[in-house]
């Protein structure tokens, strides 16, 4: 039986791409007959694999999901940022260049008023748990800008690593709710057109969750909600460990 | 020839990632600062340039848009190796630090979607 997992493991892309296959065919089947295409079958095969990274995470005690599985370790490079970003890309062939500059400014605001809001609204959550230090309060607020936001801020602020843990996983907690949370509330907030998509990309800033929750929403609004929301954690990771903390510091110094 | 189009897509995803980079490293943090989105205007606007000049062909046009469909695909791929099991157990501080936020945010939206409603 070994030679069959060596198969497998050394072909690992291979094997993302035909389990991926299958987990979509599974969803679009469940979505159209079971669901009378009420959910989408992409919402439905996004959701199957964060419960199958829940599963691989749980069954290995690793950090990778079902990557940790090492039948199933091909998964990191098809969902690694590499692809991620090159097919994100490879979206805005045919989006509008016109909308995009029509729409700059609301983007630039919503990147702004994201980054900010989310920032207090963690520090205020991490005071209410009863943090009182400058460095715990501004990773934790970090955190809920991005998982890449909180751990730069942690280091940069000199954070303990059990804060930056929790900041990790509040960053992670919103991509997964961004996720499956967009198809469902996208009627209710208008985003059905490239604009609001924009704005939505800049305040949610999860370029994974933004770009997913899209998705499975409607593809063609990827393009515009990325644009915004790869410009959100680069601005999270200025903001946050600087003027942010320098303000928090004022109140917890 | 297909493998145009997606060498056309590698060439504006690598000088967008260094663009990205490079703006990381002026400002001094330790992120990539917009790649992707450089990378998206890139490949716009070479695209609107191939097409006037009537370089652009189907088949290039089909070299990226292979990867616009495997999008979809790579995005569920993508969930399948997020660390899940970590956000579930992280205890009340991460859940809420993860949650309330983007409700607060969400309710900023219509404030701002009536911005560019205005500008126009």
């Amino acid at each position: 039986m070994d030679y069959i997992t060596t198969v497998l493991i050394k072909n690992g892309l291979v094997v993302a791409f035909l389990v991926t296959g299958i987990v979509m065919y599974l969803s679009e089947t469940i979505s159209i007959k079971l669901l009378n295409k009420k959910i989408p079958g992409s919402a439905i095969a996004i959701i199957s694999g964060l419960i199958m990274a829940y599963i691989g995470g749980v069954s290995t005690g690793g950090n990778k999901g079902i990557a940790d599985i090492k039948q199933l370790s091909g998964f990191e490079l098809m969902g690694g940022a590499m692809l991620r970003d090159f097919a994100i890309v490879s979206t805005a062939m045919g989006a509008s260049f016109a909308i995009i500059k029509k729409t700059g400014l609301a983007g630039v605001v919503s990147l702004f008023v994201g980054v900010i809001l989310s920032f207090f609204t963690g520090a205020a959550i991490a005071v209410g748990f009863g943090y009182r230090d400058a460095a715990s309060i501004t990773t934790i607020g970090a955190g809920a800008c991005t998982f890449v936001v909180g751990p730069v801020t942690g280091t940069a602020v000199g954070a303990t690593s059990d804060v930056v843990a929790i900041s990790i996983a509040a960053g992670v907690v919103k991509s997964i709710l961004v996720t499956i949370g967009t198809p469902f509330i996208a009627r209710f907030i208008g985003l059905n057109n490239p604009q609001s998509a924009m704005i939505y990309g800049g305040l949610m800033g999860t370029t994974s969750g933004t770009a997913a929750g899209l998705a499975a929403t409607d593809p063609k609004l990827v393009p515009y909600g990325a644009m915004t929301a790869t410009f959100y954690t680069g601005l999270g990771c200025l903001l946050c460990p600087s003027v942010l903390y320098v303000f928090v510091k004022i109140f917890f110094g | 020839m297909l493998v145009r189009g997606v060498a056309l897509l590698a060439g504006c995803f690598i000088i967008g990632q260094l663009i990205g980079e490079t703006l990381g490293k002026w400002l001094h943090i330790d992120a990539n600062v917009g790649g992707v989105g450089f990378a998206m205007i890139l490949l716009i606007l070479s695209q609107n340039e191939l097409q006037k000049r009537g370089l652009f062909s189907k088949e290039m046009e089909d070299g990226v848009m292979f990867w616009s469909k495997m999008y979809i695909p790579i995005i569920v791929a993508m969930s399948a190796i997020q660390n899940v099991r970590v956000a579930l157990s992280s205890g009340m501080v991460a859940l809420l630090a993860g949650i309330v936020p983007i409700i607060v945010c969400l309710a900023t939206m219509p404030f701002i979607s009536k911005l560019i409603k205005h500008e126009q």
